[in-house]
């Protein structure tokens, strides 16, 4: 493995990690603020059961992403220190930003966890409020930063060197919202569903139980909202990246030939050898639609571009394909969980119901994993897009796959100490003789 | 108006004096969980775990906001620092993570007490080591020994850190923090047992910050020549060691005569002054011999952007962080004696 390989593979190996960390960051406080508003409105217990719940998970996984994140700080410059010398200054801004909103979630969930007993509910409910505004804050100013690498704006390029930088046009590039929006509401879908999931499936054991029926309505409302919003960000997003980085959005759509009434592939596998792609079903015309609004618009193709700016074509495709195929999984889930509310008496009445939606719980998940790897593995070779390469960004220190295996180890080992936390909570859960909150299961 | 430059640098100072002063006390709380002995060892360790859990996430990202800083404002040092002491800074960010998720787990894995007893210890060694390796990067840092990688490998990661004088200012950072931590302890609970073990620590530990001062002192003679140099001949050196000293003085008078709040106000003078002292001796320089606060400097336009978001930031901040203390802090008084 050389160098430049295992600088990559511990980058993505941290942001792979930290993501799913910082996604539970933002959609749970709302989660649990939803749900503690639902007991200041309802006065019944088992809501505040549950927000006490979620508050649990919460901290722990805001406190693995508190550490995973400050990890990613100084590997920033650990592995990319050129990035970070040339870039520091026009992206410090959303970071800077991001500090501040990273301070208000830490101080209002401190509050949020420890203060059940030590300020009136309507203080507390506002302190999770602010706990779910400030991650989703925070969420929205390190992805400004990351789409920053994507569409670079905000300086001048003189003999390699950035001049005239200015700092609010390289914040608002035009990546920034389109990106920040979709990881967004990624975050509140793929939480509200892997919620609802594990709720269901304990309602496929336990039919009647009242706690697991509000946590998966509730998983379902902000799980749903943000599955159902999604195609309409993603819609957003892509015009952005076939506009902007024309290179990426051709490797996504494995479109190699630049044609008008470009179609669009279904599947398949593309060969950048043969350039073309095997195996898909094709829709004439809808690609050109959906990138430019009209059927006959033309699509550049790969093969206007040289070989050497290709970003890896075969991965960058299929995570793509898979990140589209899940959005539309769990759009169709959502749609359902809405008719069932909306004509049937019981939303957790149908087994197959059940079933469906536990089946979704991981998805958002993986496709929060693929979609990432379609941002940056289709940014490749560039760290900054058509302006530095990532070779070039690299560190000069030697034996790299020490550090890389070091972080992955420790890593797994979280992983695994989190989920074996985790499951031993849903275990915990109230059973069958109804949800009464026992002695001590009240947060310090 | 002082140029953008120090303005920002005088930002990073006072994020790094709140980093320490709180979260440098969080990891003291960790190393009192280690040295926790004697018939209340359990409560001792229930007393900094209640101290410290409301609290540390938020003290933790002054941290991140001086690292934030570094990067946006002076990119260079930033990347120097980064990759000349990238195994010095690893090993601190496994303390950092260690820290945190044991701390975490242990308060909610409650399934048996054998695993949280496991957590427990984790959390302490990793809260003994963490200070040791910041110490550690602040003092190859001033050493002046850093360099652009071009040598051996081993001369460029590890030489400039593996040595006596980065470790002698790791034992006092520390030293520094378990100091903060006993005293602060002091003042979270009415239990005048558990009180007096913390009392105790912090007069040991007072004597002991007294005695690593001056081997730091000693040692950079040869190993830190040019800070040595500032702090033994600038008009200000000897007022700042002589209210440095009164302070310590003072800390030790206070817990004495039990008079612990002005012990916490005195210890937090006694660290500030020491950190200021290291900050004016290291001024202007961020690395030597290379880079200064003004030749690493992001353009003024970037700076300007910077100091208004910060002010903006601390408009928020300040009430917010003002809010968790009162209300886990404010009523110490108040709270139950549990024992004695």
């Amino acid at each position: 493995m050389s160098d430049l390989v295992a600088a990559r593979s511990q980058m993505a190996m941290s942001l792979a990690f930290h993501i799913v960390f910082a996604v539970v960051g933002m959609g749970m406080p709302l989660l649990m603020a939803l749900s503690e508003w639902r007991w200041i409105r309802s006065g019944q217990q088992v809501d505040l059961l549950l927000a006490k719940r979620w508050a649990k998970g919460t901290a722990v996984f805001f406190a693995v992403g508190a550490v995973s994140g400050t990890v990613l700080s100084f590997e920033l410059g650990l592995l990319w220190p050129k990035f970070m010398s040339w870039a520091g200054a026009i992206i410090g801004m959303p970071f800077s930003l991001e500090g501040f909103a990273f301070f208000a979630e830490a101080i209002f969930l401190g509050v949020y966890l420890y203060g059940w007993d030590r300020i009136s509910p309507r203080a507390h409910l506002t302190a999770g409020v602010l706990v779910a505004v400030s991650g989703a804050a925070s969420g929205m100013f390190v992805v400004f930063a990351n789409a920053w690498m994507n569409t670079p704006a905000g300086f001048v390029l003189q003999n390699g060197k950035p001049i005239e930088v200015h700092p609010a046009a390289a914040m608002f590039n035009p990546s920034a919202w389109p990106q920040s929006i979709h990881m967004l509401l990624a975050a509140y879908a793929a939480t509200g569903f892997v919620v609802a999931g594990i709720h269901a499936y304990a309602l496929l054991c336990d039919q009647h139980n009242l706690f697991h029926r509000r946590a998966l309505q509730l998983g379902l409302l902000v799980g749903g909202i943000g599955a159902v919003l999604q195609p309409l960000s993603g819609d957003f997003l892509g015009k952005s990246v076939a506009r902007h980085q024309p290179v990426k959005f051709a490797a996504t759509e494995g479109q190699f030939e630049s044609e008008i009434r470009a179609p669009l592939r279904i599947g398949g596998w593309p060969d950048p050898e043969q350039r073309r792609t095997r195996y898909t079903i094709e829709i004439p015309g809808l690609l050109s639609f959906i990138a430019y609004g009209d059927t006959g618009a033309l699509v550049r193709g790969l093969n206007e571009y040289p070989r050497d700016v290709w970003p890896p074509v075969v991965p960058v495709h299929v995570s793509f394909q898979l990140m589209v195929a899940i959005g539309f999984a769990m759009t169709c889930v959502a749609l359902w969980a809405a008719w069932r509310q909306w004509r049937s008496p019981c939303i957790a009445g149908s087994r197959v119901f059940l079933w469906a939606v536990a089946a979704s719980a991981p998805l958002g998940f993986i496709a929060i994993e693929a979609g990432w790897f379609v941002t940056e593995l289709g940014r490749q070779p560039w760290i900054i897009q058509g302006v530095m390469r990532t070779t070039d960004a690299v560190t000069p220190m030697p034996g790299l796959i020490v550090p890389f295996f070091a972080i992955t180890l420790l890593y797994l080992a979280l992983a695994a100490i989190v989920i074996l936390l985790l499951v031993r909570q849903v275990r915990e859960s109230p059973g069958e003789s109804g949800p009464q909150p026992r002695a001590g299961e009240v947060l310090r | 108006m002082p140029p953008l430059e120090l303005l920002v640098g005088g930002v990073m100072l006072a994020s790094l004096t709140f980093y320490v002063l709180l979260a440098g006390a969080d990891y003291g709380g960790g190393v009192w969980d280690l040295f926790a002995h004697g018939p209340r060892a359990q409560l001792q360790r229930e007393l900094i775990a209640k101290a410290i859990g409301p609290i540390w996430e938020a003290n933790h990202v002054w941290l991140i906001l001086v690292v934030v800083l570094l990067f946006s404002a002076f990119p260079p040092a930033y990347a120097l620092i980064s990759t000349s002491l990238h195994v010095a800074l690893l090993l601190l960010l496994l303390g950092i993570v260690l820290r945190g998720s044991a701390f975490i787990f242990r308060a909610y894995d409650t399934a048996h007490s054998g695993a949280q007893a496991s957590w427990g210890r984790v959390f302490a060694v990793a809260s003994l080591g963490t200070p040791i390796l910041l110490g550690v990067v602040v003092g190859a840092i001033s050493s002046g020994s850093i360099q652009q990688p071009g040598e051996t490998v081993r001369r460029a990661y590890f030489f400039t850190w593996v040595a006596a004088f980065p470790f002698a200012v790791g034992l006092f950072a520390l030293v520094l923090f378990a100091l903060l931590a006993a005293v602060y302890l002091t003042l979270e609970t009415n239990d005048a047992a558990l009180q007096d073990d913390f009392r105790r620590r912090a007069i040991v530990c007072e004597m002991v910050t007294a005695v690593v001062a001056l081997a730091v002192f000693l040692l950079s003679r040869q190993h830190a020549p040019a800070i040595r140099e500032r702090l033994a001949n600038s008009w200000w050196t000897w007022p700042l060691q002589l209210a440095t000293a009164l302070a310590a003085l003072g800390t030790l008078a206070a817990l004495w005569t039990r008079r612990f709040p002005w012990a916490r106000f005195c210890a937090a003078g006694q660290v500030t002054l020491i950190l200021w002292g290291w900050a004016l001796a290291q001024y202007p320089y961020l690395v030597r011999p290379d880079l200064t606060i003004h030749n690493s400097a992001a353009p003024p336009v970037v700076l300007h952007a910077l100091l208004w978001a910060l002010a903006a930031g601390v408009v928020l901040l300040f009430p917010s962080y003002w809010y968790l203390f009162h209300v886990f802090k404010g009523s110490t008084q108040k709270s139950p004696v549990r024992h004695g």
